[in-house]
């Protein structure tokens, strides 16, 4: 017994042991992304750069859990910001992310660690419900904050709730987002399904748990119901159900559904597809940004997507000379296409840098101070990025730039128009 | 040391006391001396919430001995009957508005224990686990289909969808899935000390009455106890409600120590996670509970941890059954025996 206990403890203690000589051998490779903007911002000193800021941004997202496809996405597409950045000279960015797990009081945690670090600006948070955490806190601190992806109106605040017409959060000045905001991606999808007169009964399945795809699929019922689209059929599942989706399909296709909108995330939209297939159910499917990813779901049937419509603002196969080099450089460091996540990281970071770079900021600036400067810039600024060109911002926080029509035609995006 | 004028029990209680005391007062000194970080600071409120949790749990699991399964339900009763009730009530004074928040967290969640207990703990074995189990769920369900606002006429509430209709200058509190978002923070870490300490006093009082050697008589013999004339549905209820109870304050505090919060936090990890810091600190020692809640909830938080970034969670399970293994080891156990001179090291049944 007592042999049983030792030898447990022992096995425990080398996995213990292994996990930790991994980790300090890869830190000492500096293959993590904080060492590298490191050491390539010392060296941009040494160069003679020695006026330039080193300016501490720090992002938190899910990068563990569920939702971890969605925060490292983001955080690689801001490191390889970073490093263009860093590589100019001038400014230099120290980039630093940290993980929530995609849980709100984890990622208040994060941004806790960020401030003790040292952050003056805050890249906010990847995903919506954490997001709506942080942004009160950095409000709370007057920390900048853009977030490339938590597009909940409860990020931003001061958006009134599409059902009940009541401003349930007070605007937070500070926050600003990269994404479109989600009431305006609902009545996007609808005015498109209407004016294109995409489908005649339209299915809808959407997240219920989730304020990402509740607060779509609220301003587009709301929007449906305005320009006259019939709705047949309207189920949800949750966190806890999004493996099995045969009762909303049944649902959908016993009341005839010809077009199924999908205010959902990729993953659990794979899944629909797939069991759609397997019903011999083939209608027609329009999803919105979430659904950007599908193509490189692990295991899934691509020709099942074809001819998915969606809404983007990012298309990673796009002839432009920017997104040319982002895709490849993303490719050669992770290994993947990158998704608008990613894109929308990027130009975060690069429209801080942007801001910033007008202005005499020096390391020394508090983040208080940063803040009211990047206000002021961010709502009179126009910025051209990889998700959209000459965006500006409203003091409302929300960004110009609106939802792009997209299909999938042999495994890659076509525009609508 | 043998005939020393407090029992062993009461020796045990008075340094659990002291040792809440003295953590609260050296935090309070190093904050206000600003030695703390801002990770710590933002922690010492859920800090408080978990040991107040793992308290509750501790006295269904290791003083009544019945296993619950679905204790974070009632930490979701009390956080949304709190947060509603903070958002609601016309009280100026943060701190008496917390109060209140509490209380009426705590008697609901009390209730709520009172409708699941009643039916459950007449059947003998495993079916509080069970029962338990599906509360949680179905907790979550409601909460996540519940709907209440308010205006200048009070508040408003419905169910699966929707349906609020304001006159003016009204905002939704709870907004199904969505959770309560915007919450103001009144929380604090003295409201959580004062709560700790309240709960330990009940609990030992609990325990050293009466009521107490009759549930802990049912937890160690249910047939010798009601063969002397125990009233096996009485007590069981007697703990169960007032575990609940306290698991519903402790959500009320951790509630309005958040800015949001949604029902999906309060799931079945949660119900286990709580039930880890009662298993790693010891069932029946509350010493046991507040150290365990304690060292879990800083853990994964620390810079080192930190550093370890994707490899953290993983470290953080492994130092978990290291623990676990550690402190069942009957061969540490002779060591750390040997080490404190005798008495200590097996303070048991607190």
């Amino acid at each position: 017994m007592k042999k049983k206990n030792l030898a447990a403890l022992l096995m425990a203690g080398a996995m213990c042991f292994s996990l930790l000589a991994g980790c300090s051998s890869k830190d000492s490779n500096a293959s993590t992304p904080g060492t590298d903007s490191k050491e390539s911002q010392s060296a941009g000193n040494e160069g003679g750069n020695s006026g330039a800021a080193t300016i501490k941004i720090g992002g938190v997202g899910p990068l563990t859990g569920g939702a971890a496809i969605y925060g490292n996405a983001a955080k690689g597409g801001a490191e390889i910001a970073a490093e263009e950045i860093n590589a100019l000279g001038g400014i230099q960015i120290d980039l630093r992310y940290e993980d929530d797990a995609h849980d709100p009081e984890k990622s208040v945690n994060a941004y806790n660690t960020l401030k003790d670090w040292g952050m003056q600006v805050f890249l906010g948070s990847v995903t919506s419900t954490p997001g709506a955490a942080t942004a009160a806190e950095s409000n709370a601190d007057h920390m900048f904050y853009l977030t490339p992806s938590a597009s909940s109106t409860d990020v931003i605040g001061g958006v009134a709730n599409p059902l009940t017409g009541s401003v349930d959060i007070e605007r937070r000045d500070n926050v600003f987002q990269m994404c479109f905001v989600d009431p305006n991606q609902g009545s996007a999808s609808a005015q498109y399904i209407s004016d294109k007169k995409l489908g005649e009964k339209i299915a809808v399945i959407y997240k219920n748990d989730d304020v990402y795809s509740t607060g779509i699929y609220n301003s587009f019922s709301a929007k449906a119901a305005e320009l006259g689209l019939n709705i047949v059929s309207t189920t949800t599942f949750t966190e806890d159900s999004q493996t099995d989706f045969s009762v909303q399909l049944s649902d959908a296709k016993n009341a005839d559904a010809d077009l199924i909108y999908l205010p959902t995330y990729y993953g659990p939209n794979a899944l629909i597809l797939t069991q759609a297939n397997a019903m011999g159910y083939n209608p027609k499917y329009f999803g919105v940004d979430g659904m950007d990813g599908i193509l490189s779901v692990d295991g899934f049937d691509t020709s099942l997507a074809e001819g998915v419509m969606l809404l983007t603002p990012f298309n990673a196969d796009s002839e432009d000379e920017a997104t040319k080099s982002f895709v490849a450089k993303y490719q050669e460091k992770y290994g993947d296409v990158p998704n608008q996540f990613a894109a929308d990281a990027y130009d975060c970071v690069y429209a801080i840098y942007n801001a910033l770079k007008d202005e005499n900021v020096t390391a020394e600036t508090s983040a208080s101070d940063m803040c009211d400067i990047l206000i002021n810039k961010f709502t009179s600024m126009t910025f051209n990025g990889l998700t959209g060109e000459n965006m500006t911002w409203s003091a409302e926080g929300t960004v110009t730039k609106s939802p792009k029509g997209m299909f999938i035609q042999d495994g890659a995006y076509v525009g609508m128009d | 040391m043998k005939k020393s004028y407090l029992s062993k029990t009461n020796w045990v209680n008075f340094a659990t006391y002291g040792m809440v005391i003295i953590a609260f007062v050296v935090m309070q000194l190093m904050g206000s001396a600003g030695m703390l970080s801002s990770t710590i600071r933002g922690q010492l409120v859920p800090i408080c919430a978990y040991v107040v949790m793992a308290l509750s749990l501790n006295l269904t699991v290791g003083i009544l001995g019945e296993l619950s399964l679905g204790h974070a339900g009632f930490m979701s009763v009390g956080a949304f009957a709190g947060a509603v009730a903070a958002a609601a009530l016309p009280i100026s004074s943060a701190p008496l508005r917390l109060g209140a928040a509490m209380l009426i967290g705590a008697v609901l969640a009390g209730l709520v224990g009172v409708v699941v207990g009643v039916p459950v703990l007449r059947l003998n074995g495993d079916y509080l686990a069970i029962v338990t189990l599906a509360f949680g769920q179905i907790i979550k369900s409601v909460v996540e289909n519940l709907y209440i606002g308010m205006d200048a006429k009070g508040l408003h509430a419905s169910f699966l969808e929707n349906r609020i209709t304001f006159t003016d200058g009204g905002r939704m509190i709870l907004n199904g899935p969505m959770g309560v978002n915007g919450i103001n923070k009144i929380s604090t870490f003295t409201a959580g000390f004062v709560l700790t300490m309240i709960v330990l006093v009940v609990i030992f009082n609990l325990v050293n009455s009466r009521a107490g050697r009759a549930i802990m008589a049912l937890r160690d013999n249910r047939i010798a106890a009601e063969s002397v004339g125990i009233n096996v549905t009485k007590y069981k209820l007697m703990a169960f409600v007032t575990s609940a109870a306290m698991a519903g304050a402790a959500g009320t505090l951790f509630a309005l120590g958040q800015n949001t919060i949604t029902a999906s936090k309060f799931d079945f990890n949660m119900s286990i996670l709580i039930l880890v810091f009662v298993v790693l600190g010891g069932q029946g020692k509350m010493w046991g509970s507040i150290l365990a809640a304690t060292f879990l909830t800083v853990l994964p938080e620390t810079p080192a941890m930190r550093e370890l970034r994707d490899y953290r969670m993983l470290v953080y399970a492994i130092v978990m059954i290291l623990v676990m293994l550690v402190t069942n080891s009957d061969k540490l156990k002779g060591l750390a025996g040997r080490i404190i001179p005798k008495g200590k090291g097996a303070a048991d049944n607190g």
